[in-house]
């Protein structure tokens, strides 16, 4: 690698693959500006439109009460010391925290069974892969929250089934020591998309290595934690920012099932769900903007940590 | 990983036992991988089956067996009956949200490819910058922007419209598409675009002319998803549309749930195998375009 002195700029081959004299500063002639400009602008509009001006804006608003129709009228931070007194925000903090907890992993562990299952070469291979991703492809949908509260009803699905076997079965939707794991259970039956990334990772994967390991004598299970999991790490981690940002993210689930209520006894309050209703039930959008300022440092807090713990665990390839 | 490497260099395998014992290992193992992949497959999927059968069902059968045949009984009264059941007929849940589907298509394929032109193949001011703030937006929850949007379009008129649905889409504000055309881009020769430039074509011409055939398989990935995303998309619309005849499939369906106290399951199923219905059949059709382009989106570079 030729040493790169600060001062002097011998640029990479750019876009044209024009070398540039060396220059003692750091003035690089960008060359399509204008056209950047023009291909970008309405990603720029969005940017700042939609996304930083709402974001300084929501900022503010938290530090309001603002109910839509009058002005905001300023508070400070009194949304925020409100937040955490409120019996139902931490509810919904600890359900949230709970949900993404088992959830994520569940979800990770079964992508990564199902894709090393599958990447043993089986004939009938594209069919499985598109069988397991389509609960993926359909999971976030009203119509499959409204299956899913039919199977683990009273009368559900489950129960029938579980009636085989002269197991009665309880209300899982309906008792708040079980209503959360029906959410956690359907998100963990959405494992294809993960799985899909991690089959495609595992294809990428060295023979040899494999091979060397066999003959070494290395079991299956040993094969596994000592080679594949850390050459699988880059598709874990990808995974596990994803699915925990989407995690943190779920809605449509929490208020099908529960009516938008949260039931039964907030057992299925997920933050987004109370967010909701702070926001758009009760129109105290001040109180609503602080939620989900917290709810964003609180997913970057989580990625920052994946990022941070990335180095002692992801390997990236040789 | 290089001592292992360095092993297998150096060892021999030993002739016929082993290739003859890994051989017959295999065979077993795949017979019991099917039996076991199978299984779970059912079991997922059983659901589905169950939903399908049941809508079919006369009502009082819909929870007496497990089975999701109809065997006693097939009838089509709860698709006619739910159908207009929540006083506004489905037709009109399923123009609304095909209307605005068909139209963030459109958004999202023209500006993600645009800023995706931008990001992969010109050179500006602050491009690096520009695009790790687009990646960082990919990480944005909806929640953090939904309160001050809504005041926004509140303020606009726009709220009980489609308006907000769309517009934001013909602002590229899908980022993981930018993301995903960005890199596609990155693997088209530059030589094309050079090529055509030596014949006097400027940057639009050389997108348009150069770059957008060649797109064609990450567009048509992006159609498929952003068709899907937008079609069950609920938070958003349940947001925004307050009319019942505004409403989209996920919200009219939500409304049927609402209204279904216990007595109507049947037409609340049929609905909901209707609503289900588009999803399937992108799913049948495109489902290798579906699933190599997840799959992709996980590797980079």
């Amino acid at each position: 690698m030729a040493s790169v002195n600060t001062d002097q700029r011998v640029a990479a081959p750019g876009p044209s693959a024009t070398v540039r004299d060396p220059k003692p500063r750091k003035r690089k002639k960008h060359k399509h500006n204008r056209a950047a400009y023009a291909f970008l602008t309405p990603w720029l509009i969005g940017v700042f439109g939609l996304t930083l001006i709402p974001m300084v804006y929501s900022l503010y608003l938290s530090m309001t009460n603002y109910n839509l129709l009058t002005s905001p009228t300023w508070i400070g931070l009194k949304n925020y010391t409100l937040l955490f007194q409120d019996p139902n925000f931490i509810q919904s903090a600890k359900v949230t925290i709970e949900y993404v907890v088992f959830s994520v992993p569940l979800k990770l562990g079964a992508a990564l069974l199902v894709a090393v299952l599958l990447n043993k070469k089986l004939r009938g291979l594209s069919f499985y892969r598109s069988a397991f991703y389509l609960p993926s492809l359909i999971g976030a949908s009203v119509a499959v929250a409204v299956m899913w509260q039919q199977v683990f009803s009273q009368q559900g699905l489950l129960n029938e089934f579980l009636g085989v076997f002269g197991i009665h079965g309880q209300d899982w939707i309906g008792q708040p020591s079980t209503a959360l794991w029906t959410l956690i259970l359907l998100s963990a039956w959405q494992f294809g998309t993960p799985m899909l990334i991690f089959l495609a990772g595992l294809k990428q994967l060295p023979k040899d290595v494999y091979e060397a390991a066999e003959l070494d004598g290395s079991g299956a299970i040993r094969t596994f934690v000592k080679i594949t999991l850390p050459l699988l790490s880059p598709m874990i981690f990808f995974n596990l920012v994803l699915e925990t940002i989407n995690a943190f993210q779920t809605f449509t689930p929490a208020y099908v099932i529960s009516g938008g209520q949260g039931g039964p006894i907030g057992s299925t309050l997920l933050y987004t769900l109370y967010l909701y209703q702070k926001g758009f039930g009760s129109l105290e959008m001040g109180y609503a903007s602080a939620m989900a300022w917290i709810l964003f440092l609180v997913i970057g807090a989580f990625t920052a940590l994946y990022f941070a713990t990335a180095r002692k665990w992801v390997t990236y390839g040789d | 990983m290089s001592v292992i490497t360095e092993r297998a260099a150096t060892a021999t395998p030993p002739p016929k036992a082993p290739a003859a014992r890994r051989k017959s290992l295999l065979a077993r193992s795949n017979w019991r991988t099917h039996i076991v992949l199978i299984i779970s497959l059912v079991v997922m999927i059983y659901p589905l089956l169950w939903l399908v059968g049941a809508s079919f069902k006369p009502e009082d059968q819909i929870f007496s067996t497990w089975d999701p045949l109809p065997l006693h009984g097939f009838t089509l009264s709860n698709y006619t009956s739910g159908w207009n059941a929540t006083g506004t007929s489905f037709t009109v849940y399923i123009a609304n949200s095909l209307v605005i589907s068909a139209l963030v298509v459109v958004g999202n394929l023209l500006t993600c490819s645009a800023a995706a032109y931008a990001f992969a193949r010109l050179d500006f001011a602050g491009k690096k910058f520009w695009f790790g703030l687009m990646l960082s937006t990919l990480m944005l929850p909806f929640q953090a922007t939904m309160i001050p949007q809504y005041a926004i379009f509140y303020k606009l008129g726009w709220v009980n419209t489609f308006l907000p649905l769309i517009v934001p889409y013909f602002l590229a504000v899908d980022a993981f598409f930018i993301f995903l055309m960005t890199q596609f881009i990155r693997g088209i020769p530059r030589e094309l675009d050079e090529a055509a430039e030596i014949d006097g074509a400027g940057h639009v011409r050389v997108f348009f002319s150069v770059i957008l055939p060649l797109l064609r398989p990450a567009l048509i990935t992006t159609t498929v998803l952003t068709f899907v995303w937008t079609y069950s998309d609920f938070l958003r619309q349940l947001v925004y549309l307050s009319d019942n005849s505004k409403y989209t499939v996920p919200l009219g369906l939500n409304a049927f749930v609402d209204r279904t106290s216990g007595s109507s399951y049947g037409g609340l199923f049929a609905m909901s195998v209707v609503t289900l219905l588009p999803m399937m059949a992108v799913f049948l059709i495109f489902q290798k375009r579906l699933v190599d382009g997840v799959a992709s989106s996980g590797i980079k570079g």
